[in-house]
């Protein structure tokens, strides 16, 4: 084993057989260290995947042309089609908006659902205002709150324009309570 | 650690602090040594390192395992979803998967190096019998993890190679078919096929592995290594250098070429996800992973009463001639140029393997229809590989689908249904929320008439649970019965 430590010649010249040991064990320590960190960048990239991209969303859905809201008189009722990616899977689901003006003229999309315990506000013509029909909570043609239980005006969406496009990206918000708060 | 010149031999200097402490805790040090100081008769040698590079591959192959349960789903129909999601959105998800994938070919490279090694230096003999049991044994379970991991990505090439690999076992007689259900989960492949292989590759067959490398390693580590040809399988008698750190770096050199082989060969040509399985097309060839082929080549060799013959006899006569071997050949010369019948066996074997394998890509080659199919089978591949991901559309989607493609009157009760605001309750398309029942479905209970007369009369548990008699006018009221009875 250790023939040049066995020479007290060269033992002072040479490092021991320990020493080379140690050596070459605190190399292969690094070097396996070093591998080994190389080898998990890939899985923590695949296990931090949701970190770095979205992977559950709602996408905006086309509500129609803009020039088709451009003499609005009263609210209009759209179904609009909203795709949620969860993952690798995806749901299409309908759900009914109003599209209407605020106080500005400017177009503002409304979600139907009553902001009081959640049924779905039908558009009264003859009141001029949404009514619902299941506790009688009332609303402007704007969405704001006029009267009845809900404590706050119909939730707005989030809207943008693309290629002359309204769009839409609808959320839920949180029931009963006077602050609109999302819940996805 | 410090130079110690006087005694190289003596124990290592006393440790202090947290090693010392940690070291008193556990015995790692004494485990370090035991596993470092392993002798080797005859000194260290590149032809012992594939041992450690199989166990390499297998720590590999579970890690990258387990990561890719993260997003894996073991059902017919999930299975390819989430597998494509992998492949093509999860980043480092193609690198992973063909880490993956590919290491279950290189194990097998590597497996049938360490056992061409044991045979040909005779490293099998002198009280070696059960550890060379569990060798063989560790193979058969390598072979498994194979066959089970391939169906999963549940691609065409995944479920026909699958449906061919089940049907063989069929051929065993009185017993076959039971053990083919068995497998499959019914009579067919479907979804608890993929349950079945998924757990055996999952659980089963690697429970069953860690439990045979334990054992393995075990006994090798009890009798210990056998050294070269020229050495006495029972008392060994040539100088023995110990494992560290010699042998270490040669097999560490393996490992390094294991990493960058497999490193390179997963980022520039990763492994390939094909279309999603479609057991009614009945043009695709299957053809099984190359490790598989001369078997797949053999069989096909053995048709109506002979098959007998060739899927069960022979093999079995063949395995149990392999699992013999050290209870049978007890002289204790292990030089291959002194062991002629043992050499040329095992040339024979090899041979006839790879024969049975080149004769298997000939054939596809040579014969125009198969080869064309081939072709147009790879190219559907690499057509599907380029796609982006496309998410499934979920169980749900279906139901709101569905409606849009009803009858006029049906979708004019879907306008009803959301203005009356039944869906605040009974939940869009009817699926149903905390609130009342879903609808999905009445239509098979109930028929149109005692729909009507419970929207007119709700029964007193309704009227409790907060439903209104409905009031409409006739038209409407029609509507809205169409619409409920075309929820399914």
């Amino acid at each position: 084993m250790a023939e040049s430590a066995d020479r007290p010649g060269d033992a002072d010249a040479l490092p021991s057989l320990e020493d080379r040991r140690s050596f070459l064990g605190a190399l292969l320590g690094l070097g396996s260290v070093f591998v080994g960190g190389l080898l998990s960048v890939p899985l923590i990239r695949f296990a931090l995947f949701p970190l770095l991209r979205r992977t559950t969303e709602v996408k905006s859905s086309p509500v129609g042309e803009l020039n088709e809201f451009s003499s609005l008189a009263e609210p209009v009722l759209k179904t609009i089609q909203i795709e949620q990616v969860d993952g690798w899977r995806k749901t299409i689901s309908e759900k009914a908006v109003y599209v209407t003006k605020d106080s500005q003229g400017r177009l503002r999309v409304l979600s139907s659902i009553c902001p009081h315990l959640g049924c779905t506000v039908p558009w009264n013509k003859e009141k001029n205002e949404f009514i619902c029909p299941c506790h009688g909570a009332t609303f402007a043609p704007d969405g704001s709150r006029v009267s009845g239980p809900s404590r706050r005006g119909m939730d707005t969406l989030e809207t943008s324009v693309q290629d002359g496009q309204l769009q839409v990206r609808f959320q839920y918000f949180r029931q009963l309570v006077s602050d609109k708060e999302v819940i996805g | 650690m410090h130079s110690n010149k006087s005694a190289p031999d003596a124990a290592p200097p006393a440790r202090t602090g947290f090693r010392a402490w940690l070291n008193h805790r556990t015995g790692l040090d004494d485990l370090l040594r035991i596993t470092l100081d392993e002798p080797i008769p005859g000194g260290a040698r590149f032809a012992y390192i594939f041992g450690s590079g199989l166990l390499f591959i297998f720590i590999s192959q579970v890690i990258t395992g387990i990561f890719l349960a993260l997003y894996y789903v073991p059902s017919a129909d999930h299975a390819h979803t989430t597998v494509a999601y992998i492949t093509k959105a999860v980043t480092a998800g193609s690198f992973l998967r063909s880490l993956h994938a590919y290491g279950a070919s290189a194990m097998v490279v590597v497996l049938f190096l360490h056992l061409s090694q044991t045979y040909i230096y005779g490293s099998y003999k002198g009280r070696r019998e059960l550890l060379w049991l569990s060798g063989c044994m560790l193979f058969g379970l390598v072979l498994a993890m194979a066959f089970t991991g391939y169906l999963l990505p549940w691609d065409q090439r995944a479920y026909f190679a699958t449906a061919v690999g089940t049907n063989a076992v069929s051929e065993v007689p009185w017993i076959g078919e039971s053990i083919k259900r068995m497998m499959r989960g019914g009579t067919e492949m479907g979804t608890l096929t993929v349950s079945r292989f998924f757990v055996a590759h999952v659980f089963f067959v690697p429970a069953l592995i860690f439990a045979l490398l334990a054992s393995h390693i075990f006994l090798f580590r009890k009798v210990g290594a056998a050294g070269p040809v020229n050495e006495d399988p029972y008392h060994p008698k040539q100088k023995a250098e110990p494992f560290y750190p010699r042998q270490v770096l040669m097999d560490l050199s393996l490992t390094a070429l294991l990493i960058a082989g497999l490193g390179l060969l997963c980022f520039f040509v990763p492994m390939k996800l094909g279309p999603p399985a479609n057991p009614a097309d009945a043009q695709y060839i299957p053809r099984p992973e190359w490790y598989y082929l001369p078997i797949f080549q053999w069989l096909k060799y053995w048709h109506g009463s002979a098959a007998i013959v060739g899927v069960l006899v022979i093999p079995t006569i063949i395995v149990m001639a392999i699992l013999a071997l050290p209870f049978l050949d007890h002289s204790v010369e292990r030089r291959p140029w002194r062991r002629p019948i043992a050499m040329v066996a095992y040339a024979f074997v090899v041979l006839a393997l790879l024969g049975l394998g080149l004769r298997s890509q000939y054939l596809d080659r040579h014969d125009p229809s198969v080869a064309q199919q081939l072709a147009k089978q790879k190219n559907e591949e690499d057509e599907y590989a380029r796609k982006p991901f496309e998410p499934e559309l979920s169980a749900a989607s279906l139901a709101a689908a569905n409606v849009t493609l009803a009858d006029p009157l049906a979708a004019k009760g879907k306008t009803i249904f959301e203005a009356n605001s039944c869906n605040a309750c009974h939940g869009d398309g009817g699926v149903g929320t905390a609130a009342a029942p879903a609808l999905i479905g009445v239509s098979a209970k109930l028929s149109p008439d005692q729909v009507a007369e419970l929207f007119k009369h709700p029964t007193a548990k309704m009227t409790a649970g907060g439903m209104p008699p409905i009031d409409l006018p006739p038209d409407d009221f029609k509507a809205l019965i169409a619409y409920v009875e075309s929820l399914k």
